[in-house]
């Protein structure tokens, strides 16, 4: 970390003023990096110009943003006990939003994986996972909640050391004007659960570090993201390293893609996409 | 000395096939769901009376109790974590929890166009919820009772032929005073409803004022 350290008197409005305007300019690993052109290590084939977003999402920390049709989200794990609680809501219609139910049954799997949709209640597709290098993800158990990790860690608060997912939810949800009753059950990736023919569920953990996800946005999208450690996680520690958050101009899918013509479930979801996009004037 | 109280029945309704159903069911009432006919799903929402913010969380249900089935002992929980409602009796064996209510929309996606105009489980939850002051927003992931949707080790599900039977029930005891919204469920295009939609009976009863 760089941190500015001019010394300057607080006792008065001019001085108040010098000393926080002293304070920009600081470092830390986890911000926002803005503009997102100067993120300086955008990935291979991308020009900056196209970043739209770059951020270091601390442990316990949120973040949200809305990105236009034919976005393309890298989630990264740098040091590979980053878990990113994620909801799509459709921008132009937020009532429209991801339905995790729909996507694991209208895609026959209960598991997040290459080529799969995240499917609108509406059915329609919010975004593709184009790329996955971790295969460590979970639609079933949600994310953390206050009373939960007041249990677990001692505290959930926001405020705290150790906030629950649904806590930072509802803020991030709010600063795009839905409520509680907005939030429906959402998915994470990062930190791996699988089911036995019993239905018992087993935490999986972590594929390591330096991993991604690839997601392309198909319709114009609310993300909202937690990054707090995964419900099932049986570490008695409060345990969530950084995530990095990188977004650039990209094109969404066409019927020529990979994963409009993955199933036959998923071609119509995109072909309700385009039906609604076209007749909207979108696309 | 123990005084027992014979619970008194304060609601016995049958629910048609392809209806919609709602009611309270007071803290301490149990509500018991005979599936009458056999395998036939039964899309289930629960809401804290009080507060309809507080609802029914698969998510929170299943993490909580580590597995994706319900039965005797689970215990329904809000997206908070707090108890809703707890399986006291269960006479199938399994429930599900992940394939949530079919809809309109969800059947193009799995059967085609052509099914588009079939009616389904989210129409009848969100006329049922208006009646209430519910709306889409308030609508997640359900319950789906006597639907059998088992998970391969390769993550493959789906709705299966079911293990139900006509007769079978599940009892819930309410933890608190909840509103209950159903969905006799419609659909024709998956074993769900062992492609023949038939009624299910509801009982409340209740041992509050019956001394």
């Amino acid at each position: 970390m760089t941190r500015n350290t001019a010394v300057t008197s607080t006792d008065t409005t001019y001085g108040a003023r010098d000393h926080a305007r002293a304070q920009a300019g600081t470092v830390v690993e986890t911000m926002p990096t803005i503009p997102a052109g100067t993120w300086p290590d955008p990935p291979p084939g991308v020009d900056r110009e196209r970043l739209i977003w770059a951020e270091t999402v601390a442990g316990g920390g949120y973040t949200h943003k809305v990105l236009a049709r034919g976005s393309e989200l890298r989630l990264t794990d740098p040091h590979g006990d980053a878990c990113a609680h994620l909801l799509l809501y459709h921008a132009d219609a937020p009532w429209e939003r991801l339905n995790v139910a729909d996507t694991v049954k209208v895609q026959w799997n209960a598991y997040l994986g290459p080529s799969r949709a995240l499917l609108s209640d509406q059915a329609r597709v919010l975004a593709t996972i184009v790329a996955d290098e971790s295969g460590h993800h979970d639609a079933l158990c949600g994310t953390s909640t206050l009373a939960g990790n007041t249990e677990r860690y001692g505290d959930g608060s926001p405020q705290g050391p150790s906030p629950a997912g649904l806590s930072l939810f509802t803020l991030a949800a709010a600063k795009h004007g839905l409520g509680p009753r907005d939030l429906p059950p959402s998915l994470s990736l990062f930190q791996g659960v699988r089911a036995s023919p019993e239905g018992d569920l087993e935490f999986t953990g972590s594929a390591g570090p330096g991993r991604s996800v690839l997601l392309r946005t198909e319709l114009p999208v609310i993300v909202l993201i937690a990054n707090v450690p995964h419900p099932l996680d049986p570490r008695p520690d409060y345990t969530v390293s950084p995530l990095q958050v990188l977004a650039w101009r990209a094109t969404p899918s066409t019927p020529d893609s990979p994963e409009w013509t993955s199933t036959p479930e998923i071609q119509r979801a995109f072909e309700n996409t385009a039906d609604y996009l076209t007749a909207r004037g979108i696309a | 000395m123990t005084t027992l109280i014979e619970p008194r029945t304060v609601l016995d309704v049958e629910v048609p096939a392809r209806a919609p159903f709602s009611t309270i069911v007071h803290k301490g009432a149990q509500l018991t769901i005979t599936d009458l006919g056999g395998n036939q799903a039964v899309d289930f929402l629960a809401y804290a009376a009080a507060d309809t913010s507080r609802r029914y969380s698969a998510a929170a249900t299943i993490a909580a109790q580590r597995n994706i089935f319900l039965t005797t002992g689970s215990v329904l929980r809000t997206g908070e974590g707090d108890p809703l409602m707890t399986v006291v009796a269960d006479t199938c064996g399994r429930h599900d929890t992940l394939g949530g209510a079919c809809s309109k929309e969800s059947n193009t996606l799995r059967y085609g166009q052509h099914t588009r105009y079939q009616h389904a489980c989210v129409e009848n939850f969100l006329i049922e919820g208006a009646r209430w002051g519910l709306g889409k927003r308030d609508l997640v992931s359900n319950i789906n009772w006597y639907m059998n949707v088992p998970v391969e080790a390769d993550g493959t599900l789906g709705i299966v032929d079911g293990i139900s039977a006509p007769g079978l029930m599940v009892r819930l005891r309410a933890e608190t005073d909840v509103l209950v919204l159903v969905s006799n469920c419609p659909q024709l295009n998956n074993p769900c409803n062992g492609f023949d939609p038939t009624p299910v009976r509801m009982v409340v009863t209740d041992t509050a004022g019956a001394a």
